[in-house]
């Protein structure tokens, strides 16, 4: 998400599951969807079997998607910006660009500040020390109006055209192939196929999960992608676009609902230390165009804001104290999961809630997890499972070997319900609210999760009021309009997200005329106001759950336009949109690119966009007013330059794993990985060399489990009753090792054992000048369910993350392997 | 004209003629038809059987492979075959065959099972084992071309796919169909699957694969289950599919040629026994082999 909102304007997939089946060309690419999204996958099939869609499979295994491949390559984990680098420099050395789309739908034109700069590994601003950026010359000209400067001929040496041609002219076929390992003649056999939808009215769609996430350049990787799409023309039309695909069913929700350290609902962002007075705050947030007659969306960013405080504070939320702006914590840093851990190692915090969340199975290096949860004085899992994390303490022989004795950490389990046992909605992927209805009561004393908080937030409260406390403003103010308080319902919840009048909403032309009447649920987030005179807990969800009623429980699936478009099935945001920015869609003079997928067109007759979906663009916005389609973004375009939206720089870089079979990064050997990833002193000491860790370990899902829940599911642990890990040929015959054997796979950080799989799906690579061998690693086991015991699989992986999202670095690292 | 009918067309060891009071019910023969090109190998199928037919095999081990459990059991009726194959050089494939019955028109289990009905054909096609005439004597999988049968430890009788001819039955699809995410598993009536296969070799061929074409061997009067292979040349690329599957000589000599012998043999053994209790008496239960029962 991190890599997409700096590129497009929002961090989501664009289009939807159904959507796949309009594609020409299907890109599976940093994941596996048939692997891990087998049913989504069937809109694969259907492009194959209707559209006679081409899907290419770049891998560094041959995985299931593979095998039902037109194409396959393999690739080096952890070298996929070298790949579509490549990729970006053989569509622009071959002329294979959109150059209408390019010219008015990205920055491609924007002139760039002449103190920025990339020299040897490095971007301009680079500090050595603090191993961040001083981002200030990652910026545009700006001309005496304020706005960027532009030249629409791509002739000027600074424009991003240029700049971005540049860059990558350094990433040449041979390069593209001494770094990943990919064949060059593959390679290129992959660009042509993919250059081909370079023509208005032919789209290439890339499907990508964790295997682009999962590195410490993960969100580059999918910035690089998402340059590719620009250049090609393929954002908001149908069939193409950038899609993310979620591995937990309500992932997205998270994501959305702001469930990270750093976010409020919505997208929006907590203020850091610095950030104390609240005008200043919005004014960061609220941004003015950058282009003339750009909607610069977050110009409403105050409606939002003051609507949630609303939402969360009620009375207590007024313009005179900031609408309780204060009592929102002010971050000094970002408490990603990474830190945490770090903190909790450190002995710097007593207790810890795992809700939903089995941190010693789903994070790296486990010996310093467990090292960490045993500093803790409580620890409270709340999950429907007894998880690894619940267990900790325990010992498990090889498995989990600890000494329950030295561990004085006091664990409380809150059994909570599973997603079968309560209503609610989940976020799909696409965007998708779809309500769902309990399929089952929860067995014994499981609570569901929003019981669960409710209850402890309630005595908590009740303990501030009885006992006073340093700061109980927060605590003692929240709204909690619940009927049963103990227990808020599903439906309860989602209206307030959804949003309502907090009093009667005028009309500003006509203050005698009431649009809203005071109580009623709002119809969408145009009607937010900043005046508190609205409230919504999650602007991006309102017109979920309107006065129509509950929109997320519709199950209309009717498809007029035959593009699988169902506009009346569930609801989208942002304002059931199924496919996002499409006004790109079509040309400037609001023609669709392609007449036989028309998304959206602009009708001079109604003066209006019309079409199957909701526009996403100002309804009036007539083409002659050159409003860009990319409307959250202040240039009103799509970035091809980032400028500050990323930590490592505003075009993606090469840049090596932490842990590198090479030892070296092609490009530029003084600076080998991210130089701008966080990372903690004792974990650098914990990585390990080529040396003695000579083979590439990577970790993924297989279909038959879902993470470390379906080991204790009877049917999965049939269809895969014990851990195994994958190599190739040529590295098993090397070690005398043959499937079905025994194999300890090592790392710097510890070891695991498992049955070797030997496979020809793994082959032996040759990146820059030496042989690479990969040790595939599947996650699903540990040590409590009905599998067979295993070890966790992030025994071995590295304790280091994305620069930008702190996502751990679980694809990419080094292991030796030896006949147990 | 229905695909649900479950009226018996055959039954194994059994001259008598079956029930064909429906004299003018035309019974449409059905197939499910098995995409390879199109299957993932998700196991939704695995799952579906087991969780349908209400059987669950142990946990097992892993045995170097993707395949799990590692064979056809008395408990899991189908299981996914995955093969590692270059057709063309430094072209892998990874073809993945859902194995299980494939419901022969001349199913070599009925012909070779010796109990009177315990190997039934519908007159739809599906092959189905009725349990408790079961002897356990295994004849069904010798007669079996394509090394289906399994005997059960628990009861010591013969198990396989029965196409869910309860489900067909009342006009639904095998579960496996149902749970197919990918659309690799359809169903319907032969006539047309064949339908729906010629289409997917027009597209296989299109994509390169020359030799695609559909697997429905004649050997056995053709399949109920048919597969879609991108290799219908070479069938022994699918872990060993085999190429002109036949029902052994023995079996056809059991019960072709020398059948009538047989009966005649049979009959004289019924007339012996006859004879023997017209002159000793019918045979005493051994009472204290009873008892050690439990109950």
């Amino acid at each position: 998400m991190a890599s997409l909102a700096p590129t497009f304007g929002r961090g989501a997939m664009t289009n939807h599951w159904v959507d796949i089946k309009n594609a020409n060309l299907i890109v599976v690419m940093g994941g596996n969807a048939a692997e891990a999204h087998p049913c989504g996958f069937k809109w694969v099939t259907e492009a194959k079997a209707h559209n006679k869609a081409r899907l290419i499979v770049v891998d560094p295994r041959f995985t299931r998607s593979a095998a039902v491949a037109d194409y396959y390559a393999p690739i080096r984990s952890g070298s996929d910006i070298a790949f579509l680098g490549g990729m970006i420099n053989y569509l622009i050395t071959h002329d294979k660009i959109q150059h209408e789309y390019v010219k008015n739908y990205s920055d491609a034109t924007f002139l760039v500040n002449g103190d920025y700069d990339f020299g040897d590994g490095l971007f301009s601003g680079y500090d050595k020390d603090k191993r961040s950026y001083d981002k200030s010359s990652w910026s545009y000209q700006k001309g005496a109006d304020g706005y960027v400067l532009v030249d629409n001929t791509l002739q000027h040496p600074r424009c991003v055209f240029n700049l971005m041609k540049q860059h990558y002219s350094r990433y040449t076929p041979e390069m593209v192939s001494r770094i990943t390992g990919t064949p060059e003649e593959q390679f290129l056999h992959i660009c042509e196929m993919v250059a081909e939808t370079a023509a208005p009215n032919r789209t290439t769609t890339f499907l990508y999960a964790l295997g682009w996430t999962q590195h410490s350049i993960g969100s580059q990787n999918i910035r690089t992608m998402a340059m590719v799409q620009i250049l090609l023309g393929n954002m908001g039309m149908a069939g193409g676009g950038v899609n993310a695909l979620r591995g937990h069913s309500n992932i997205q929700g998270l994501t959305d609902l702001g469930l990270l350290s750093n976010m409020l609902p919505g997208y929006m962002t907590l203020a850091g230390d610095k950030e104390q007075d609240f005008t200043a705050y919005l004014a960061s947030r609220t941004l003015k165009p950058l282009r003339p007659g750009q909607m610069s969306y977050w110009q409403n960013y105050p409606k939002f804001h003051v609507s949630l405080m609303k939402s969360w504070y009620g009375d207590a939320a007024t313009k005179d104290n900031n609408w309780c702006f204060d009592w929102l914590p002010k971050l000094d840093k970002i408490y990603d999961v990474l830190q945490v851990f770090e903190l909790m190692h450190q002995g710097k915090m007593n207790g810890y809630f795992a809700q939903g969340f089995n941190p010693l199975a789903s994070f790296p290096n486990k010996a310093k997890i467990g090292g960490a949860l045993a500093k803790l004085k409580y620890l409270v899992v709340i999950d429907p499972l007894a998880t690894e994390t619940s267990e900790f303490w325990k010992n498990f022989g090889e498995f989990n070997d600890v000494d329950p004795n030295k561990i004085q950490t006091e664990v409380f389990r809150l059994p909570s319900t599973c997603f079968a046992e309560e209503d609610g909605s989940l976020v799909s992927s696409s965007r998708v609210l779809q309500w769902h209805y309990k399929g089952a009561d929860a067995p014994g004393e499981a609570r569901g999760d929003a019981e669960i908080m409710a209850g402890l937030f309630l005595r908590l409260q009740g303990m501030y009021k009885k006992d006073g406390g340093t700061f109980p403003d927060p605590i003692l103010n929240l709204t909690w309009p619940y009927i049963i308080p103990h227990s808020p319902s599903s439906e309860e919840l989602a209206k307030e997200f959804n949003g309502k009048a907090v009093t009667d909403l005028t009309d500003p032309k006509d203050p005698t005329k009431v649009l809203v009447k005071m109580g009623e649920q709002l119809a969408g987030f145009a009607q937010l106001r900043d005046d508190g005179s609205t409230s919504s807990g999650c602007w991006i969800f309102s017109g979920a759950w309107t006065q129509a009623g509950n929109l997320m429980a519709r199950r209309d699936n009717a498809d007029p336009s035959g593009l699988g478009n169902t506009p009346n099935w569930a609801f989208a945001w942002p304002a059931n949109r199924r496919i996002i920015y499409n006004r790109a869609s079509c040309d400037a003079a609001g023609k669709p690119w392609d007449p036989t997928r028309t998304v959206i067109s602009w009708s001079s007759r109604q003066n209006k966009w019309v079409g199957m979906d909701v526009p996403d663009m100002r309804l009036d916005a007539a083409p002659d007013e050159n409003v860009g389609p990319f409307i959250m973004n202040p240039e009103g375009v799509a970035r091809l330059f980032a400028v500050d939206k990323m930590a490592e720089g505003p075009f993606p870089e090469h840049y090596e794993p932490f842990e590198t079979p090479i030892g070296t990064n092609p490009l530029h050997p003084n600076v080998i990985s991210n130089p701008a990833a966080r990372v903690f002193k004792s974990d650098m000491e914990a990585f390990g060399t080529a040396r003695d860790f000579p083979y590439v370990g990577t970790t993924y899902r297989l279909t038959e489990h879902f993470h470390f829940w379906t080991k204790h599911a009877r049917i999965n642990a049939i269809l895969q009753p014990q851990q195994f890990v994958e190599i190739g040929e040529d590295l098993a015959k090397s070690k005398g090792i043959k499937g079905g054997d025994w194999v300890k796979v090592m790392s710097n950080r510890g070891y695991i054992k498992a049955v070797a799989v030997v496979t020809k799906r793994l082959k032996t690579l040759t990146v820059n000048g030496q042989p690479v061998y990969t040790v595939g690693i599947p996650i699903h086991w540990g040590f409590k369910g009905l599998t067979k015991n295993g070890f966790l699989a992030n025994t071995l992986t590295p304790y280091v993350g994305d620069a930008n999202t702190q996502t751990p670095e679980f694809k990419s690292f080094l292991v030796n392997i030896e006949k147990a | 004209m229905a695909l649900q009918t479950l009226d018996i067309q055959r039954r194994s060891a059994t001259t008598t003629p079956s029930p064909d009071v429906r004299q003018n019910l035309q019974t449409i023969e059905v197939a499910k038809l098995i995409d390879v090109s199109k299957c993932i190998g998700c196991k939704a199928c695995q799952s579906a059987c087991m969780e349908w037919n209400d059987v669950r095999d142990e946990i097992g081990v892993n045995v170097g492979v993707y395949d799990n459990p590692p064979d056809l059991t008395a408990d899991s009726w189908t299981v996914m075959r995955f093969s590692e194959v270059e057709v063309e050089k430094d072209k892998l494939e990874w073809l993945i065959r859902k194995d299980g019955c494939m419901h022969c028109a001349d199913p070599g289990c009925l012909k070779a099972c010796p109990s009177p009905g315990a190997i039934i054909q519908y007159s739809n096609g599906i092959v189905d084992f009725q349990e408790e005439h079961c002897i356990g004597c295994g004849y069904c999988i010798a007669g079996c071309p394509f090394n289906v049968p399994r005997i059960s430890k628990k009861d010591n009788k013969a198990y396989k796919c029965t196409l869910c001819s309860d489900r067909v039955g009342v006009g639904m699809e095998p579960a496996c169909v149902k749970s197919c995410p990918t659309g690799a598993l359809v169903f319907g009536s032969k006539e047309d699957m064949i339908g729906h296969a010629t289409g997917r070799i027009v597209d296989l061929k299109e994509r390169g694969y020359a030799n695609a074409g559909l697997y429905d061997p004649q050997g056995v009067g053709g399949t109920h289950v048919m597969y879609v292979l991108q290799h219908a040349d070479q069938p022994e690329l699918y872990h060993g599919l085999p190429k002109n599957p036949s029902i052994s000589v023995m079996v056809s000599l059991w019960k072709g040629v020398t059948k009538p012998l047989m009966s005649l043999g049979l009959g004289f053994v019924a007339l012996a026994g006859f004879f023997h209790f017209i002159k000793v008496g019918p045979s005493k239960e051994d009472e204290s082999e009873h008892e050690s029962e439990p109950h």
